[in-house]
């Protein structure tokens, strides 16, 4: 199988364009989680012209809601959880300079061309592998929202965090490409 | 009369929740190594080393195969001669989803209303209890921790009779072909035909916890699951939705009577986890 490209955080749009549909990643770096939730509180802020507990510049956010750390672990198990559910609010922060998402399904028409107006990546982690991805995870908290729980937005320092380009910023999208491959 | 106390319930229903997130089944483990052997695209055959990896991983380091540690769902045969003391049945089951949730280091994704203020329960109950009440003095426990990126992609149809079997096929694969690689593929497909709109629901989810593989003993039932098997392997969505020859690892479809006017049709999407145990009290 080919090789994984390393990249490291925060992304750029030159470190971005250069990353095609198809290309596997290690990414090293700070990544933030958040999900439906979060999102929402995230979205108001900025409809409101308000402040954000996070930085978005050249970030990237993991659709994720980690199971509790177990003692003598940096973080409990975490995979993706299903994108299509973060596309109402996902070009708002795209606008705000978020540079790349990991998640994993569908995303909406609108998105992608959000995608492709702001130079953002999206990346696919596998869903389903949350033990294994977390052994990628160094270090784990929560730094927004610890009232919403599971969906509070955490900050994570990764090493070699595994994923693949899904959508390159050119919106070639691979959940649009290799199904016909296979199709019969 | 046979008494069985409520802190036994807990018990065993503490311990279920557990297993079911720690371990997969060990034949769909083995159908998830031939299928690795199966497939055809190069990035399929990660995907799917990566998910054998995963869930040996948790298996040995007793950690959640998936950080959806679903919604609890119980499915329980209650043989008619038990009598439970020490305690309210739905408590203690709902207290064995707690346990196993707060020491399991179990994530939890419960919302009380679910429109408004959609505050966590912090718990992960309640449970959805489902009870048969049955000939006997035994409580058999089925659980099933359900994710929601599958349960999401659920649908129900009521068909009409006319519609017959290749309607249905046409609903199901049409389904499956709109989640994509949503549902986290390959999937198990549960079927549900028959009864009524919640009753087919009911029957599709457990339908999903059924020997994998193993076809519905009616002949016609059995050759319905495995063309519907094949029409979906046929739309080349493959592991993780990447592209592949095997989106799908079984389709089960359970049926029961229904009204002359009517053909209920639900279908309950699962996951490559399939995450569910089983005990006897």
């Amino acid at each position: 199988m080919k090789e994984a490209t390393k990249i490291t955080t925060p992304l750029n749009e030159e470190k971005v364009i250069q990353l095609k549909a198809g290309d596997f990643v290690n990414i090293t770096g700070y990544i933030y989680a958040a999900r439906d939730a979060a999102h929402k509180r995230l979205f108001k802020l900025i409809q409101k012209g308000q402040k954000l507990p996070i930085e978005l510049k050249g970030q990237i956010i993991f659709y994720a809601g980690p199971t509790p750390t177990k003692p003598g672990y940096s973080c409990g198990s975490v995979g993706p959880t299903t994108s299509y559910r973060m596309d109402p609010y996902t070009s708002t922060l795209l606008n705000k300079g978020l540079k790349g998402m990991i998640g994993k399904g569908l995303r909406s028409p609108e998105v992608i061309e959000s995608m492709k107006k702001n130079r953002a990546v999206y990346f696919g982690a596998i869903g389903g592998t949350a033990a294994l991805i977390s052994k990628s995870i160094r270090k784990s908290e929560v730094v927004a929202y610890e009232d919403l729980g599971a969906e509070a937005i955490y900050k994570f320092y990764v090493k070699d965090f595994f994923a693949i380009v899904v959508i390159d910023s050119s919106g070639y999208n691979l959940y649009e490409t290799e199904p016909p491959k296979y199709s019969k | 009369m046979r008494e069985i106390k409520a802190s036994q319930i807990i018990d065993k229903v503490k311990e279920l929740f557990l297993k079911a997130n720690y371990h997969i089944d060990p034949d769909l483990l083995k159908l998830l190594q031939k299928t690795l052997e199966e497939e055809t695209s190069p990035i399929g055959e990660f995907v799917l080393k990566m998910i054998i990896e995963n869930n040996k991983i948790a298996s040995r380091e007793e950690v959640p195969i998936c950080q959806d540690t679903g919604l609890a769902v119980i499915f329980i045969e209650l043989g008619q001669e038990v009598r439970i003391t020490d305690g309210d049945f739905a408590e203690a089951i709902n207290q064995g989803v707690k346990e196993a949730y707060q020491e399991g280091y179990l994530r939890k994704s419960v919302v009380d209303d679910p429109v408004f203020e959609r505050k966590n329960t912090k718990t992960n109950t309640p449970a959805i209890i489902y009870t048969d009440i049955v000939p006997g003095d035994k409580i058999k426990f089925l659980v099933m921790p359900k994710g929601f990126g599958s349960e999401n992609m659920s649908a129900l149809g009521m068909l009409k009779p006319a519609d017959g079997s290749e309607g249905i096929a046409n609903f199901i694969v049409e389904i499956v072909k709109k989640a994509g690689p949503n549902p986290c593929p390959p999937t198990i497909i549960g079927v549900g035909i028959g009864g009524t709109a919640d009753r087919a629901m009911v029957i599709a989810k457990k339908a999903i916890t059924r020997k994998i593989g193993e076809p519905n003993k009616n002949e016609k039932y059995a050759t319905m699951e495995k063309e519907i098997l094949k029409r979906i392997n046929n739309l080349g969505i493959g592991p993780a939705g990447l592209g592949g020859n095997i989106s799908c690892l079984a389709v089960h479809i359970d049926y029961l009577p229904t009204h002359i006017a009517g053909l209920p049709v639900a279908v309950n999407v699962c996951c490559h986890a399939a995450r569910h145990a089983e005990g006897i009290l």
